[in-house]
């Protein structure tokens, strides 16, 4: 059985070593891509983000629960911050989710966020492929919670739900880092009645100032609860997994919605790999090639600045033997 | 050629919870540039071999205190070999008397380490003893 | 008034002067072997204590008399000229009737009180032929699935005298109620059983990880036991306030000393709330249970601390009356952790000294540690020299002889007061949480531990802390220790013997019983009654506490870092 149909079939360990073979930049992964583009598209992308502790994890296991109830597939992609010190990383977040541990119609993984800068690592986005094609339902994408890699989340998800605590400076830390024009729905988590009104009230005053295209004027809002009062939390747990799927019908429905998220997300895929295909080869030949090391000096003495060094290497690339000054 | 990074699967398989160990390790682990997806106490054999395919992790860490090591790190290894995940190495620790060493080493753990090992001798022993070169 | 007169102060002040220029002449000619010196917990130890050390104490409100607030010095008037500490040796392993053997000898050899181990689906509240449970039938403690079980467990111990200490948690409230059960069967009234069980949950979210429902009912179900001792069992200790496991798990003294009494405060907070009952009506039977762990004077000062705290937090925060509200009666174990599999025979020097910090600290109940415990289950031969280490202790090396005999030593007192007020900072962070539930459910105490444990660890393995045979003075030949096995046979007989009980019983009654219970679940009700029901009406430990899981849910380990 060639690898794409493993893939399709569910084989979960080489849909994982294709997702590390991502993650370690193993050039061939990227051939098989191309293979298994034409079997994506088909699963709903939804993004769960907010702070550490915020319990993210707890509410997609238990999300996960809900759409095996519906007889749906599930991936989960689970981003986790890498130790700037080591690069080494505790991937802890799936122990969240054991009671699926052994359903195949369930496959979980987690990612090291590898110190991808101000964003996703391209990992991730070429991970989700291959978590579509093999015919999940749903891809749940959780993401490391803090700073712009939260915001960037709404570059791959359909729907991105934003779980906040109350007490926990969350209201500010929403418009702080963005996070209110990219939340689809708000999960106010680990709540009591209280304090969940009154973080409901401040989220809605600060929505009604933007509605962005991609969502119904303003967006949901599921109250959790406290996950030890179990009825209350299942409630809200149901509430958030509703309104993840009226997101979903509502993008689905709303033409001139789904377009523009759908652009706002192919954009944004092809800007990524289109760096990638550009810097890669550049950047490989820079350490082997002579030419291009004497372009590198020109940097060094000053010769020439940065930004005139970049063109002139993309020229020397697309005429591997000749002059860049004849061009 | 880079290295590819070590991922390692680290689990309590059975009822015990005597878990700083296993946890020490993990943050030593993470120290040294792995990657530790790390799930926990009471875990099942096949919660631990899922995960590890689904992880696709080079090496599985299992720790046992409460002597039920020979029926759940033999299972283990089992379940991993029955599902395509016999090249995934597995180690143990724990309480672990030393005649039962070798009932493990026959049942596919590779290596055992006991209280007493410094943290270093076992990363050493990972870097020795997993591939980290890539796959191309 | 000041501990020291104005001209003590004066003189002492001028001869600690004089002291330190002639150290710092020493010091030039003769350096000190490290740099830093600190307890195993890390807290700097000084070279050398003086008056000033002591300087803000108040004699009567921080020290005193022993038998009286602040009870620094202990609870009883007499110290241990009465009575020893009780000699309670932990054990348990295989089938009831092994356990029950191993206690006969233990009695005759001069123990003064039984303490059972339980194996670990025990422990978790399975019973033994849950696929949960293969492997570890008996390996680490008795297996008990039904009532019938412990009656053999029970054979000819003399339960209106004996007092029976019981390690179990998640499913206290099913082994209590057959401990009961056994005792009205014998015809001893519940008012005479004495002993203690564990039933301390907060710990095991903090540290142990023997857990079934989450934090809160497991709270609740504590302060039905809590409830039901106070009205019908009035020699039961239904809680044992354990900060042992806390210190195995690699925190250090002042954690445990800290999340065990926040701890502590969580529990009659919730049972005042919960039960409406009155502070003293039910604090005199709170019990507590340390580690006593190789740092032997930090160890005696965090006991001693531990004693002047309680009994500071029950008159102060919860306005208790009556003085044995403000005792804090604790058990001690020496530390496990604190063992070399390697050179094992030192264990016994390790276990001695930490044994004698626990009786310097006061306790009122003890279990040495046994030198192959760290390999595996105690042998015979090895649980006899643990227990003669106490009486050596109590018999031969006049440590018992007069009351907290350190008591009042510049250096005791000062770092007494030092882990004392670390501890309040901790409680401090804690409550400022929102209590130790909320505490947990950030994985509060749990990342402090970790990091704790992770720290020592890098000391052990940098050399910076010794562990004598582990990382110096290492040998290659090492006397073998004969290791104690249990047969994996064990755990087929009990599985046959459990399924022979569920064929024999009526099962409608067993079935009723457990309706019973949970209903008490759901109203809130005492769940004792029903509990005791149960157990005689034959249902097993494993379908009672499948009851509490399907009421309250299951908790998982969120393994955080």
């Amino acid at each position: 059985m060639d690898l794409i149909e493993k893939i399709k079939n569910r084989d979960f360990r080489t849909a994982s070593r294709l997702i590390r073979d991502f993650e370690d930049d193993v050039s061939s992964a990227r051939d098989i891509l191309k293979d298994i583009y034409p079997h994506t598209g088909k699963a709903h992308i939804v993004g769960i983000t907010g702070m550490p502790g915020a319990g993210k994890s707890t509410i997609i296991g238990e999300l996960i629960r809900r759409y095996r109830i519906d007889n749906k597939r599930v991936g989960a992609l689970l981003v986790d911050p890498t130790s700037p010190f080591s690069g080494g990383a505790i991937l802890g977040d799936r122990i969240r989710m054991q009671r699926h541990f052994e359903d195949s119609n369930v496959f979980i993984r987690s990612l090291a966020a590898r110190g991808a800068l101000g964003g996703l690592s391209r990992a991730v986005g070429d991970s989700i492929h291959v978590l579509d094609a093999m015919g999940n339902d749903a891809v749940i994408i959780e993401t490391v919670g803090t700073g712009q890699q939260e915001v960037d989340i709404v570059n791959y998800a359909h729907t991105v739900a934003v779980v906040l605590v109350p007490g926990m400076g969350d209201d500010v830390q929403v418009m702080k880092a963005g996070l209110l024009e990219i939340a689809d729905i708000f999960v106010i988590n680990k709540a009591d009645d209280d304090s969940a009104r009154k973080l409901r009230l401040s989220l809605m005053s600060l929505v009604d100032s933007g509605s962005p295209i991609r969502r119904p004027v303003k967006p949901l809002i599921a109250a959790v609860g406290n996950i030890s009062n179990n009825e209350l939390y299942n409630q809200g747990l149901d509430q958030l997994y509703r309104h993840i799927n009226a997101h979903r019908n509502y993008t689905l429905e709303n033409k001139e919605c789904l377009s523009a998220m759908l652009e706002k997300k192919l954009f944004h895929e092809l800007d990524q790999a289109l760096k990638y295909v550009i810097t890669e080869d550049i950047m490989k030949s820079i350490a082997e090639r002579e030419d291009c090391r004497r372009e590198i000096h020109k940097l060094r003495t000053r010769e020439l600045d940065p930004y005139s060094i970049a063109r002139r290497l993309i020229k020397i690339m697309q005429h591997p033997s000749g002059n860049p000054n004849q061009s | 050629m880079t290295e590819r990074k070590i991922r390692i699967l680290l689990a309590k398989p059975g009822l015990d919870g005597h878990d700083r160990g296993i946890r020490v390790l993990a943050c030593a682990f993470r120290d040294a540039g792995f990657e530790v997806i790390y799930t926990g106490c009471h875990q099942t054999p096949e919660q631990i071999a899922n995960t590890a395919l689904q992880e696709d992790v080079d090496l599985v860490g299992l720790s046992c205190l409460s002597g039920a090591h020979r029926y759940l790190f033999a299972k283990v290894v089992e379940l991993l070999r029955e599902s395509g995940g016999e090249d995934i190495k597995v180690i143990g620790g724990g309480i672990i008397p030393e005649h039962d060493f070798t009932v493990l080493r026959d049942a596919g753990i590779q290596a055992v380490f006991t209280p007493g090992s410094t943290l270093d001798s076992i990363v050493q022993w990972v870097r020795d003893n997993v591939k980290t070169s890539k796959r191309q | 008034m000041p501990y020291f007169s104005n001209e003590t102060r004066k003189r002492s002040k001028m001869m600690t002067a004089e002291w330190e220029q002639r150290v710092q002449d020493f010091l030039d000619e003769h350096p000190d072997q490290k740099p830093l010196w600190t307890t195993i917990s890390g807290v700097d130890v000084k070279r050398l204590y003086t008056p000033d050390d002591i300087d803000e104490l108040t004699y009567e409100n921080d020290i005193g008399v022993p038998g009286s607030f602040p009870y620094l010095r202990g609870n009883h008037t007499t110290g241990y000229r009465s009575k020893y500490w009780t000699f309670r040796m932990f054990s348990g392993m295989g089938s009831a009737e092994d356990t029950n053997k191993r206690w006969h000898m233990l009695l005759r050899e001069g123990q003064t009180g039984l303490s059972t181990a339980f194996d670990f689906p025990t422990l978790m509240g399975y019973d033994t032929d849950h696929p949960k449970a293969r492997g570890e039938c008996g390996k680490c403690g008795v297996a008990i699935d039904t009532l019938e079980d412990f009656m053999a467990l029970m054979k000819d111990i003399p339960m209106d005298r004996a007092t029976t200490s019981m390690t179990i948690n998640p499913p206290a409230t099913a082994i209590w109620a057959m401990y009961c059960a056994v005792a009205e069967k014998r015809g001893v009234p519940l008012s005479r059983i004495g002993g203690t069980i564990q039933n301390d949950m907060l710990k095991e979210f903090i540290a142990q990880k023997t857990f079934m429902c989450p934090p809160a009912p497991s709270v609740r179900l504590i302060s039905d036991t809590i409830e039901f001792a106070a009205q019908h069992v009035p020699r039961w200790n239904p809680i044992s306030i354990s900060g042992y496991h806390i210190r195995e798990a690699g925190s250090t003294a002042v954690q445990e000393l800290a999340f065990t009494l926040r701890d502590g405060i969580e529990y009659v907070q919730d049972v005042i709330e919960r039960k409406g009952m009155d502070v003293d009506s039910f604090a005199p039977r709170l019990s507590f249970f340390f580690n006593a762990h190789i740092d032997f004077f930090e160890e005696i000062c965090k006991l001693r601390a531990a004693r002047r705290m309680w009994s500071r937090i029950m008159k102060e925060r919860f306005k208790a009356k009556n003085p044995r509200s403000c005792w804090m009666r604790f058990h001690t174990q020496t530390a496990g952790c604190s063992l070399t599999a390697q050179q094992p025979y030192n264990n016994v020097v390790r276990t001695a000294i930490e044994a004698l910090a626990a009786v310097l600290g006061g306790t009122q109940s003890l279990h040495t540690n046994s030198l192959d415990e760290v390999l595996c289950l105690p042998s015979e031969h090895a649980v006899e020299i643990a227990l003669r280490t106490q009486q050596i202790i109590a018999e031969e090396s006049g440590a018992a002889n007069t009351i907290d005999p350190l008591g009042g030593a510049y250096f005791i007192e000062s770092l007494t007061n030092e882990l004392e007020e670390k501890a309040w900072q901790y409680i401090q962070t804690i409550d400022d949480a929102g209590g130790m539930i909320q505490a947990i459910e950030k994985g509060y105490p749990q990342m402090e531990i970790a990091k704790a444990s992770y720290d020592f660890q890098r000391q052990i393995d940098s050399q910076e802390k010794v562990m004598v045979g582990v990382n110096k003075y290492k040998t290659s030949n090492e006397l073998a220790v004969p290791l104690v096995e249990i047969d994996d046979r064990i755990e087929e007989e009990q599985i046959k013997r459990l399924q022979e009980f569920r064929r024999k019983r009526n099962s409608r009654g067993a079935a009723r019983s457990l309706e019973s219970l949970r209903e008490a679940c759901k109203t809130g009700e005492n769940v004792m009654p029903c509990c005791i029901e149960a157990v005689k009406s034959h249902a097993t430990l494993g379908e009672i506490c499948d009851v509490y899981r399907d009421v309250f849910g299951e908790y998982a380990d969120p393994g955080l870092f």
